[in-house]
């Protein structure tokens, strides 16, 4: 009847699984009771849940990266916490099968949970107001992008309480990770949760190049785009090109476990080595996609806390665009002790460095953004700086492990696990913070608490070096990764460090979700009237009110600059009223996005415990459901001239009210940038 | 206030990174104190691409730092130049400085690519002749290694014992997942997989005791799939071969059989014969459907294994 499913699938017997079970349908209690307590349900369900707005859309994904943050932070505590105790006699806390668990998981949701949809979040919330286009060209394929990434996220949470999870690793080699080694339903949870999220990660790929390519105004020539988009036109490309090849590996791997094919077993002309090359087929540009965006975050930062023009702006975009071709160049690196030739080894270690140049070339131009500006250092400013010091430094580790030579040494080892968090959090998640903390303005009407930002800051950046540089030391000393106990009394001291590192980075996590509260209690005082929160704005998203009104802009005109925004304000027509107002076309919202991830979720609920009757049911259901939504018609409307016109006289009401200056077209615009609200809560 | 507090942190990075330097556990750490010549080669090839990449880190660090306080916000003396964004000069140098960077390390890396191959023999010469080299074949079990001594006809479960500047010629593979079999001090690690052979040569030129492991996740025996391994002068070594030939235990089949089944912290064993003397290529016969690979064929499937990956 249920498959594999019985009672005894639940750990009961294991207090740690179930302490974390508690405290997770806690929280999840806590939020549905406040929900309900103010009658929220109703307003949930048509504002959020079933919205096909982009700016909605994005700010959900993000929510969904923060609270799975927390998850995989939490992994990494207990992680953390049992290197530091399993030295010598004591082993520590976790027995093996769990501890492999715990990185497996803290890996997949890292990577996939946390920063794609942290990356993807940024992209629907900026992308279409840079390009002042009204949404994007997929507005309902969006909210079922969405929904399928949430599903894949919630198979991991429900795998903590029913069944296990995948205990080889977040790159799942087989054998280990085939049915003959691994026969519980762990693979099987960790396989599902990335298809599901990963075909909504591919249907966003595919949405964002349309977008980007189709929707932009006039005027507005691919060079003169603004320099987040067109990294995230390319990300958007790369996620084309690569997650193909991640779903067929992975159908490939259900096949073998499923169907008892043999694509990468040991046996009847299985190749092991087969699955290596296709995951990082994937893998490598994978790293690509969740860095570029991240590129693009730091570049429009530093333009306008430094007042100033990109540096190299067309460089720019040729950089970028020679890293997403590279990118598919380089994947062997990640496997060169597999006994491939000298030449085929050398070959992809020179395309690997060859990645670098570009890279180098864009931290120059940044740096280069900075001379001759006025550099504010708010908290997005503050993540760039770092990141400009700290990421060079996993640079230089990953040209060392592009090395044939000292790869042999230091593969699998502490000293790569250092490389690839020096380079995911410097780059990536600072990235994305730096991103959270210039763009929350623009998605809420008001400002991040700068005082709470730079305690948050801070930790993060302590905790990070204190928890990652012994790391690069317990290579040297021959620590491979991955190890739940060891009996080297030389690693234990630079794990303890690394443990203290970590709680310092908790400390950092608590500072965020305290600048949060704080922020929101106080947003009146950093309420943003003009749309131009950080005063010197340079491109589109920062013309339209805070938080844009859910049309984007009143009409659509021509572009004429890179810096459209700068260009408007300096001609003083930025606040200009339009002289006649039009209808607005928009996409209707609808439940299927969010009615077929829940089904997906059971579908994918189904095929891991081998509960067909559930498959099929969910099955034809998901079916039933696509063919319903393509027979709607009913998907669009038209907001009339009269209510767009309503609400943005409002806005340039309020606009006189609080500047004079602002409206019409008297604004001077100097080049000192003006600090105003945030000088005040700066000292 | 916000400059001190950068400062501060910056005071703490340097802190950070003398903390790291601090020699004591790094100067005889198994990777910068290798003991042969193949894990020399690796830790000087590490320490120039280091000394490399820091001509273009240290400045990007530098420059941060410098232009972060030199053009921060409050500081009027500084030149604003709003809309200068482009100059040839800083292009062609920004460029230039990376792109020569790689050329350098993509030679070197080519070089040293081919010099640390693993496949390669090592030659050790001894009053001008070739020393002879020693065959090992290792077989990875879950969660333990055999050695089996093809030429002395012995094997040893998690204890590979070696002789002294003799190069050793290992063949690899795996009765199981795929592993990774790596002795830090000596250098290069290399995958086993079933099925295949790898293959691996090393050379220890001190004696002493190291450790050796299996770095790829590979279930829930991984983090004690270790092993000592012993390097001995060549006396000691053939002293060493005579008393396992006393064991009173053989390899056979049935006894492989037993071995094979996964087990924890398996204690040093030492056989006294192999036999079939086969059974290596036997294990990896195990996964071809029985196709044993005679040795031109296993050259030709060498071969074609190295061009096709
Ligand atoms: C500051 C927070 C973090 C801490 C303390 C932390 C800690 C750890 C630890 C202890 C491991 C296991 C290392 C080992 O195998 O010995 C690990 C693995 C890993 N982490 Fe993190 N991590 C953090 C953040 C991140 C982030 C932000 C990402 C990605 C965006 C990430 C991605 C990974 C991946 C991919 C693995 C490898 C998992 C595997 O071996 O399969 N981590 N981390
Ligand atoms: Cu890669």
């Amino acid at each position: 009847m249920f498959g594999k499913l019985t009672l005894s699938a639940i750990p009961y017997h294991a207090p740690i699984i179930m302490g974390a079970v508690a405290f997770t349908m806690l929280g999840a209690l806590i939020i549905a009771g406040l929900i309900s307590y103010y009658g929220k349900w109703g307003y949930l369900w048509r504002e959020w849940l079933t919205s096909v707005d982009h700016k909605k859309i994005g700010i959900m994904y993000i929510i969904l990266a923060f609270v799975m943050l927390l998850r995989g932070i939490s992994d990494a505590i207990m992680m953390r916490t049992q290197q530091a105790m399993s030295f010598g006699p004591d082993h520590g806390y976790l027995p093996p099968d769990h501890y492999q668990q715990i990185f497996s998981a803290h890996g997949t949701i890292m990577i996939l949970f946390v920063a794609m949809p942290f990356i993807v979040g940024l992209m629907n919330v900026v992308v279409p107001l840079q390009i002042r286009a009204r949404d994007v060209a997929f507005p309902f394929m969006n909210s079922l992008s969405f929904w399928l990434t949430v599903a894949g996220a919630m198979l991991i949470m429900v795998s903590l309480g029913v069944g296990d999870f995948s205990r080889a690793g977040w790159t799942g080699y087989p054998p280990l990770s085939g049915i003959h080694y691994s026969p519980g339903t762990g693979v099987d949870y960790w396989d599902w949760a990335i298809q599901l999220s990963g075909i909504g990660t591919l249907m966003t790929g595919i949405n964002f190049t349309v977008t980007i390519l189709r929707m932009r105004p006039p005027g507005m020539t691919l060079m003169k785009m603004p320099i987040f988009t067109w990294s995230v036109l390319c990300t958007a490309i790369l996620i084309m090109l690569a997650f193909p090849p991640l779903t067929v590996t992975l159908a490939m791997l259900s096949l073998d476990r499923y169907l008892g094919m043999h694509f990468f077993t040991n046996t009847l002309g299985g190749d092991v080595m087969l699955y290596a090359n296709l995951f990082w087929i994937w893998g490598h540009p994978e790293v690509y996609i969740v860095i570029l965006p991240a590129f693009g975050v730091y570049s429009e930062v530093v333009a306008t806390l430094c007042g100033k023009r990109l540096f190299g702006y067309t460089t720019m975009v040729w950089a970028t665009a020679v890293i997403t071709i590279l990118s598919f160049s380089v994947w062997l690196h990640h496997f060169f002790t597999m006994g491939a030739s000298s030449a085929v080894n050398s070959v992809f270690s020179i395309t690997t460095m060859l990645i670098a140049i570009p890279t180098g070339v864009k931290i120059f131009n940044w740096l280069f953004t900075m001379y001759r500006g006025k550099v504010r250092f708010e908290t997005p400013m503050l993540w760039t700086l770092a990141f400009l010091v700290l990421f060079p430094l996993g640079g230089m580790s990953g040209v060392m492990l592009a090395l044939p030579g000292a790869d042999f040494v230091l593969h699998n080892s502490e000293f790569l696990v250092a490389h690839f968090h020096n380079v995911l959090i410097t780059g990536t998640l600072f990235g994305m913070f730096a991103g959270y903390s210039y763009w929350f303005p623009k998605a809420f009407g008001f400002g991040l608490d700068e005082k709470w930002g730079r305690r948050a800051f801070w930790a993060w950046i302590i905790g990070f070096v204190m928890a990652f540089a012994p790391l690069y030391v317990l290579g040297f000393l021959g620590m491979t990764r991955r190890l739940n106990h060891y009996t080297n009394p030389a690693w234990h001291p630079w794990l303890e460090i690394a443990f203290v590192g970590t709680m310092v980075v908790v400390l950092g996590i608590v500072f965020q979700i305290v600048q949060l509260v704080v922020s929101v209690r106080n947003r009146e005082r950093t309420r943003d009237v003009t749309g131009d929160y950080w005063q010197n704005g340079r491109t589109l998203e920062w013309a339209t009110a805070s938080p844009a009104p859910f049309y984007n802009f009143a009409t659509i005109d021509p572009v004429h600059e890179i810096d459209e925004f700068m260009y408007l304000k300096e001609k003083g027509i930025a606040y200009k009223e339009p002289k006649q107002y039009r209808d607005i076309h928009m996409p209707r919202n609808t439940p299927a996005g969010f009615v077929l991830g829940g089904l997906s979720f059971v579908l994918g609920f189904g095929l891991i415990w081998h509960i067909w009757w559930l498959v099929v049911l969910s099955a034809l259901a998901t079916l039933v459901t696509v063919i319903v939504r393509a027979m709607n018609d009913d998907v669009d409307y038209y907001v009339p001239a009269a209510e767009v016109q309503q609400i943005e006289e409002a806005r340039f009401k309020q606009l006189k009210e609080t500047d004079p200056l602002l409206s019409g077209q008297a604004l001077q615009h100097t080049h000192t940038p003006v600090i105003l609200v945030h000088e005040a809560q700066q000292s | 206030m916000l400059k001190t507090r950068i400062f501060k942190g910056t005071r703490w990075l340097a802190l950070g990174s003398l903390v790291l330097l601090d020699g004591c556990s790094l100067t005889n750490s198994p990777l910068l104190d290798p003991a042969g010549p193949v894990g020399r080669s690796e830790m000087h090839l590490i320490v120039i691409a280091f000394l490399l990449m820091l001509i273009p880190v240290i400045p990007v660090i530098v420059m941060t730092f410098w232009f972060a306080r030199r053009y921060r916000a409050s500081n009027t003396n500084a030149t604003y130049k709003p809309n200068w964004a482009h100059s040839n000069k800083i292009e062609l140098v920004v460029w230039m400085i990376p792109i020569l960077i790689v050329a350098g390390l993509s030679v070197l890396s080519w070089i040293t690519t081919h010099k640390l191959n693993p496949y390669k023999r090592l030659v050790v010469k001894q009053n001008g002749v070739a020393v002879k080299s020693l065959p090992i074949d290792v077989i990875a079990l879950n969660w333990k290694w055999l050695f089996i001594y093809p030429e002395q006809h012995l094997a040893t479960v998690n204890q590979m014992v070696i002789p002294v500047g003799t190069p050793l010629n290992i063949h690899l593979t795996s009765d199981t997942v795929m592993t990774s079999f790596f002795i830090p001090r000596l250098g290069t690690q290399i995958y086993a997989m079933a099925g295949m052979m790898t293959r691996l040569n090393l050379l220890a030129s001190r004696a002493g005791t190291f450790t050796g492991l299996n770095t790829q996740i590979s279930g829930v025996g991984f983090s004690k799939m270790h092993f000592k391994v012993i390097a001995m002068k060549p006396q000691g070594f053939a002293t060493w071969v005579a008393k396992v030939h006393r064991s009173p235990k053989q390899l056979d089949f049935a006894t492989y059989r037993k071995l094979e089944k996964p087990s924890l912290v398996n204690p040093v064993t030492y056989y006294s014969d192999v036999s079939p003397n086969t059974l290596f290529s036997d294990v990896i016969a195990k996964y071809t459907q029985g196709r044993k690979l005679t040795s031109a064929q296993e050259q030709l499937a060498l071969r074609s294994f190295r061009s096709s990956h």
